[in-house]
């Protein structure tokens, strides 16, 4: 081995703790580079092949009742590929061993064989026999939550009738990748399944002979998805078509669109702040040793090394610091995209989704990396080998001192010679303690960032399940009701309170900017399902017009006193406009709010309800669900805490598990800044502090003036880090503002006062650990060795 | 003849010092011959020797070495003849303390054209016992002697020593002296020690003597003394 390698190895090991320092950071980038590209990668790859496979439809709608009759009618709508009309009817379930009310989809699909769109994915099993009546095939999610297998009975009550149907298969389809009931946010695979049956069978079944109520289309190359939709709806309107949509409309497309959205910020902001961090470490780091082989690069220049051997030297030791860190990074990102794999695969229910490591996304992590180190280093190589070595040997200039703004302004007598030794050191080179003052208030930033993420999801969770939504039960029904049912739910067993809703599926336009959704018509002061203003305060609804979910109205460029083109989607599909009256503040969803009896008006109908909340006594709970199943017209029932269970755990999967991981890893790069920072500052004083003890000053003493130049550093960095940290929450509000939640912008003193804690924390650690360093200090030998 | 310096000028900025380090030197050095440069700290020998050898660019005059012209050579021009041709021995050693007395000689044996084996040019020094101490290992004598083999292992033509026993005992820099006085006569390289030191003078072929950035006076020996003979 040649003898310059030999040095690059031991100046390594000599290096070893700000090496590791500076490599976990790197690792830190690496990993969640590497974590969020593959993991973008592998979702919309396997969801690309999953929509070609299985013919995945461009736009879907929902009517009443049509003729079979006029199939070919949509069929000849230009820009229309193929058409799969179904038979789809919402059932109620019960499951051997399960006392929860079950609610269900039941769709159809041709008798014996494969629909055209939306095939379905065998997991187990075979799709239900030609001319069976009692078979249907179920969605894997539900098979998995209560352990049902090919073969297996399920009861289901089919407009009223209850049947008992076989399991012939076990599926998946591209339709229900992420698989949740109409009104919720979230799957609850134990209370909602989605079952197929053979048209005939299921026509009958529900009184849908020679008819349909559902149709899917896919669309020839080049046409679009809004010419085909127009057409559609102007065919459907008088079957009671409640609008045709496209693939961006979709739930299940529009969720799994939606986090794709989210990785791919994920997939630039992450790596990029920590990669930043590396590189600016590296930058001081590297600038340091170097600046400290001064000579030896003076010596190697005189017996002949050229620029590049000595460039090369230094590209070098960076070159393994990355190389570690890479590796690292690699592993722990293999190990924790797996994990994530495995929690997406719960989500979303693809044929496959495996965590692979790219080739192309390992030298995209390499090079990123690579390219912070050299960014970090490039300059203090070229520093040290830009010097003539005649230069290079000189002993450096006396170093220039002047009196701190800081002791112009503070009276003499207060700054004892050691606060004077760490003010004039601070103030000798104001760009490296900026620099430095940076890089901590950057991981500041970062912990004030992470710490933010878990208090507003909590906060957020509080506000929907807490002042929002009141109610433990949600009850719909199948068709419009009459509102005296609400005196019927207040005598069934252990009812508290009653509150009834008209719900109806509108398509709201404003300018260009359209949106899908639905109007809630409540009461005037509804006290179950709260509308809260700007100051989270219960609002009560004005006898007219229309209140919109904040971030909606935002998102249509709405302001109170403007105009909305309301398309109504059911019924008499009338277009009206409403002026909008208010908005709402909520987290969770994005809606439409009306007074019922406003909404009854423009609907054109009496007194008419969608479903109803009730406040009931819980220990009544078993009682009251067997009452409210046998209830006519009862489509589903939904609870409350279920709902927010299952949310609490999303969080807890997903968002706050990344704000752990974040938390862990920002804590470490506050670590290696201020231990790297500390650990310079030693070896450039060393000698001076030795000087001090040998005149006498005790280690104590000799220690403060370190130590203070550490925690002068933090406490200065602080207020920069808080500054920044407010920023960073900021920007990930606006990166992760969707329909589905939207996390608020709430910074409570507890993210900050955790931030500072764990800062001065690492601080702390790393000025421990260098005091020790200083304890240990030969003053002689110190004193001795030749500057 | 192997140097060839004509009105050499040198000035360089310390902090906020100008410094007038030569002020027109003239001086010649010849093939196999050991000339020792005397003068104070600040006589500008120091800087003499380090543009003869190329580690530094006068700022007015000329330099040659052999047929070669340094004084507008570029930077990779003085690379190639520091890597070619020159050895230094430095007066506080520069070894690198990561390394050990056998690496920091294969340091320049490894970029060399005709390089001696590092134990062989540690065993010309009297140091074929400590080949793989490190310098933190070795005394002040020892290192030097380490620095000197590192210089001569690449078999230079010429040894620029600058004040070599400066940070040594007598007895110890008699060794050092012994060391060099062994390459010139045995190998025939040119040698040129810089010191304050009077009494070095003693053994060289001819004393240079500088004084404020200008040669004051040139004197030949008769005769050479041994390094053992000398006292101080």
């Amino acid at each position: 081995m040649r003898a310059l390698n030999r040095k690059l190895f031991r100046d390594l090991f000599a290096l070893k703790g700000q090496a590791a320092a500076i490599a976990a950071v790197i690792a830190s980038g690496v990993m969640t580079l590497i974590i969020s590209v593959s993991t973008l990668d592998a979702l919309s790859l396997t969801q690309q092949r999953f929509y070609q496979d299985y013919h995945f439809a461009d736009v879907f709608a929902d009517l009443k009742r049509a003729p079979d009759s006029l199939t070919e009618r949509l069929r000849e709508i230009p820009g229309v590929n193929q058409v799969e009309t179904r038979v789809q009817a919402p059932v109620r379930m019960e499951v051997p061993g399960f006392a929860d009310p079950v609610r269900g989809l039941l769709l159809s699909i041709p008798d014996g064989r494969q629909p055209v769109l939306n095939q379905l994915h065998l997991r187990e099993g075979r799709l239900p026999d030609s001319g069976r009546s009692d078979q249907v095939a179920i969605s894997d999610a539900f098979a998995e939550a209560h352990a049902l297998r090919a073969g297996d009975g399920l009861r289901v009550i089919i407009n009223g009738r209850m049947t008992t149907l076989r399991v012939s298969g076990v599926v998946l389809s591209p339709e229900f990748i992420y698989q949740i009931a109409p009104t919720d946010l979230l799957p609850d695979y134990e209370r909602y399944g989605i079952l197929w049956m053979n048209r005939r069978a299921l026509a009958h079944a529900y009184g849908m002979d020679g008819a349909f109520n559902n149709v899917v289309v896919s669309l020839q190359a080049g046409a679009t998805s809004a010419a085909v939709i127009d057409h559609l709806d102007r065919l459907l309107a008088r079957y009671g078509g409640i609008g045709a949509y496209g693939r961006e409309d979709q739930p299940s497309h529009r969720f799994l669109h939606e986090e794709l959205r989210q990785l791919r910020a994920q997939a630039v902001i992450l790596p990029t702040i920590f990669l930043l961090v590396s590189a600016f470490l590296l930058n001081v780091v590297m600038g340091r040793i170097i600046r400290s082989q001064r000579e030896q690069v003076a010596v190697l220049k005189a017996f002949g090394y050229r620029n590049r051997d000595i460039a090369a030297h230094y590209g070098m030791l960076t070159g393994l610091i990355v190389l570690a860190g890479c590796a690292l990074g690699v592993g722990l990102g293999v190990w924790a995209g797996t994990h994530l794999a495995a929690i997406y695969t719960e989500y979303f229910r693809f044929p496959e989704l495996r965590f692979r490591l790219q080739a192309w996304v390992l030298v995209l992590a390499v090079a990123v990396a690579a390219g912070a180190a050299m960014l970090g280093t490039l300059r203090s190589v070229w520093s040290s080998v830009s010097l003539p070595p005649a230069e290079a040997m000189r002993p450096e200039p006396p170093a220039r001192f002047r009196r701190s703004l800081l002791e112009r302004v503070v009276p003499d007598r207060w700054l004892d010679q050691g606060t004077r030794i760490v003010l004039r050191n601070l103030g000798r080179h104001p760009a490296k303690a900026g620099l430095s003052v940076l890089g901590i208030a950057m991981s500041v930033g970062l912990l004030v960032m992470g710490a933010y993420q878990i208090g507003a999801v909590n906060h957020m969770l509080d506000t929907q399940y807490r002042l929002v939504l009141r109610m433990d039960v949600h009850l719909t029904f199948s068709d419009p009701t009459p509102a005296r049912v609400a005196a019927e739910l207040r005598h069934q067993p252990g009812v508290l309170g009653v509150e009834t809703y008209r719900s109806v599926p509108v398509r709201l336009l404003a300018g260009h900017r359209e949106y899908r959704t639905a109007i809630q018509g409540l009461d005037e002061r509804p006290r179950l399902r709260q509308l809260l203003d700007a100051g989270r305060q219960p609002q009560s609804l004005p006898p007219e017009g229309l209140l919109l979910t904040g971030y909606l109205a935002r998102d249509l460029g709405l302001e109170v006193g403007d105009s909305v083109q309301v398309e109504v989607l059911e019924g008499h599909r009338r277009t009206v406009r409403l002026p909008l009256v208010g908005v709402v503040d909520e987290p969770l969803g994005v809606s439409a709010y009306m007074r019922r009896d406003a909404l009854n008006r423009m609907m054109r109908e009496g007194p008419v309800v969608s479903g109803a909340w009730l406040l009931v006594d819980r220990s009544l709970e078993p009682a009251l669900f067997e009452r409210l199943w046998d209830l006519p017209g009862v489509a589903g029932i939904g609870m409350i805490a279920d709902a927010e269970r299952n949310i609490r755990e999303y969080m807890g999967d997903t968002i706050l598990m990344f704000a752990l991981v974040f938390v862990l890893l920002a804590g470490s790069i506050a670590f290696a800044v201020v231990y790297n920072n500390a650990r310079i500052a030693f070896a450039e004083r060393a000698r001076e502090l030795a000087t001090l003890q040998v005149l006498g000053y005790s280690r104590a003493e000799v220690s403060a003036i370190l130590v203070g130049e550490i925690m002068a550093l933090t406490v200065v960095a602080l207020p920069v880090g808080w500054a920044i940290g407010t920023g960073f929450a900021w920007a990930l509000n606006q990166a992760f503002s969707m329909d589905m939640f939207r996390i608020p912008l709430v910074l409570t003193p507890g993210a900050y006062g955790f931030a500072t804690a764990a800062v001065l924390a690492a601080s702390a650690v790393a000025a421990v650990l260098v005091v020790r360093r200083l304890h240990r200090l030969d003053k002689v030998s110190v004193l001795k060795a030749v500057e | 003849m192997v140097f060839e310096t004509r009105g050499l000028t040198k000035t360089y900025r310390m902090g906020e010092v100008e410094i007038h380090a030569l002020r027109g030197v003239d001086l010649d050095l010849y093939a196999a011959e050991l000339v020792v440069m005397l003068g104070a700290s600040g006589s500008g020998k120091s800087t003499l020797l380090n543009i003869m050898g190329g580690l530094d660019t006068a700022t007015g005059g000329r330099v040659r070495y052999r047929d070669q012209d340094l004084t507008r050579a570029s930077d990779h021009a003085l690379t190639e003849f520091r890597r070619d041709h020159v050895g230094f021995v430095f007066q506080f050693y520069n070894l690198i303390a990561s390394l050990t007395a056998r690496e920091n000689v294969a340091i320049v044996t490894d970029i060399s054209r005709h390089p001696m084996a590092p134990e062989e040019a540690l065993g010309l020094v009297g140091l074929e016992d400590r080949l793989d101490h490190f310098p933190s290992q070795l005394s002040g004598g020892e290192q030097q002697r380490v620095a000197i083999a590192r210089a001569i292992a690449k078999q230079p033509a010429v040894l620029l020593c600058d004040e070599p026993t400066g940070a040594l005992d007598s007895k110890t820099g008699i060794r050092v002296l012994e060391a060099l006085e062994h390459i010139n006569r045995e190998m025939q390289t040119t040698v040129a020690i810089i010191t304050h030191n009077e009494v070095i003078g003693e053994m060289a072929d001819r004393v240079v003597r500088l004084h404020d950035g200008r040669v004051v006076d040139i004197h030949t020996n008769a005769q050479r003394r041994a390094p053992a003979e000398l006292h101080w």
